[in-house]
């Protein structure tokens, strides 16, 4: 059951508008802005890095469900995501299936073993 | 062009997964043409970026039915909000009768990630855009997946025609996303608890490898600079770790590879 207490039109709208704000802001400093330039250059970093982080933050430290594995799971995982596409010929959908088939296979077992 | 049929298929419904090297369209650049453009964005995105936004938007799908918001509005949330991470806490939040001011910082800050994208990405859209107008609405079909899929694309797509490959690419996405949201609210995610784990589990490992491909040098100093000092600093300050992350690595890499690089991409 819920305890929530706000409407649900309010609540996406609210939710809708606090992202369309990166968005927009986005978008007004994009065009004025040299994409050729050290700022533009900059920004693209920072976005890489973000992003970065975001993903290993989902990994090292998942919420929800996931959080529900142990870390070496997921490293190992991964690590194997990574063995498969640099020793591999950097093919993204094998590098990525072989390390999730993987993590399902041990999270299987682990369910096996109780 | 490669195709590669998937051999252990996570879930029951047949996906193309083609992965095309986007260095590989076909053809010279006399011969691509915005039709060429828009089957090759769409042959793109049909592997693994519509997989994972199918089943990553499944389970947003299954968490706002157990938080009994209605379809149409968890339908407009994937639409409008269109970053995962911002309608998680939507979710959370509101089932935890967070107030709405709360709230709505909450998801702000959990999609922040999107200005430094926007600023880092349509410059490259807008080149020859006789209104200007537009890009306020083709910002909002960018997601880390049409972010990242067009920069890899970029390079071999004429300069004219790369809004024509994002949107493409963008939309793709966008259809899978809202396709996932349906089945997982519907319930059609009745499948083992590992399995269902490994597919949350899909999403980082997708988004790791498909940046890791990225062909931009200060680009790739960067996501290893994010990837270290990201968890901790996450661990540190939940709400403002990911974004000191951005500034700080992106900084670091900025400097670490030097200002002449600048220009260079795409």
């Amino acid at each position: 059951m819920t305890t929530a207490s706000t409407a649900p039109w309010l609540l996406v709208t609210a939710s809708i508008a606090a992202t369309y704000v990166w968005r927009g802001a986005g978008v007004y400093c994009a065009t004025r802005i040299d994409p050729q330039g050290r700022l533009f250059a900059w920004v693209t970093c920072v976005s890489y890095a973000l992003l970065a982080g975001l993903i290993a933050r989902m990994i090292v430290l998942p919420v929800g469900t996931l959080s529900s594995t142990p870390l070496i799971d997921r490293l190992l995982a991964v690590g194997l995501s990574f063995a498969v596409y640099y020793f591999g010929r950097r093919r993204p959908l094998r590098a990525v299936l072989s390390g999730v088939v993987v993590f399902i296979l041990i999270s299987a077992l682990r369910d096996a073993m109780g | 062009m490669r195709l590669i049929m998937s051999t252990g298929q996570p879930i029951g419904i047949r996906f193309p997964l083609i992965v095309v090297p986007p260095a590989k369209l076909n053809g010279t650049a006399s011969t691509i043409t915005a039709r060429s453009v828009r089957r090759q964005a769409w042959r793109d995105a049909s592997g693994l970026p519509s997989l994972v936004l199918l089943t990553s938007m499944t389970g947003f799908g299954a968490l706002a039915r157990d938080s009994e918001l209605g379809l149409g509005w968890a339908w407009l949330a994937t639409a409008g909000i269109w970053g995962l991470p911002g309608q998680l806490a939507m979710v959370e939040l509101y089932v935890s009768g967070t107030g709405l001011a709360a709230i709505a910082v909450a998801v702000g800050l959990a999609n922040a990630r999107f200005l430094p994208m926007a600023v880092s990405f349509m410059p490259l859209l807008a080149t020859g855009l006789r209104r200007p107008l537009w890009l306020w609405l083709l910002v909002q079909l960018m997601s880390i997946n049409s972010w990242a899929g067009s920069l890899r694309a970029f390079p071999t797509v004429p300069i004219a025609l790369r809004r024509n490959y994002y949107v493409a690419f963008a939309g793709q996405c966008l259809l899978a996303g809202l396709l996932g949201t349906g089945l997982g609210y519907m319930g059609a995610a009745a499948l083992p608890d590992s399995v269902t784990l490994g597919l949350i589990f899909l999403n980082p490992v997708f988004f790791a490898i498909i940046l890791a491909g990225t062909p931009h040098r200060p680009g790739q100093v960067a996501l290893l600079a994010g990837a270290l000092i990201g968890p901790p600093l996450f661990w540190v300050n939940p709400d403002w770790g990911l974004l000191l992350t951005g500034v700080v690595g992106g900084t670091m890499a900025f400097l670490l590879t030097g200002s002449s690089s600048a220009g260079s991409r795409a």
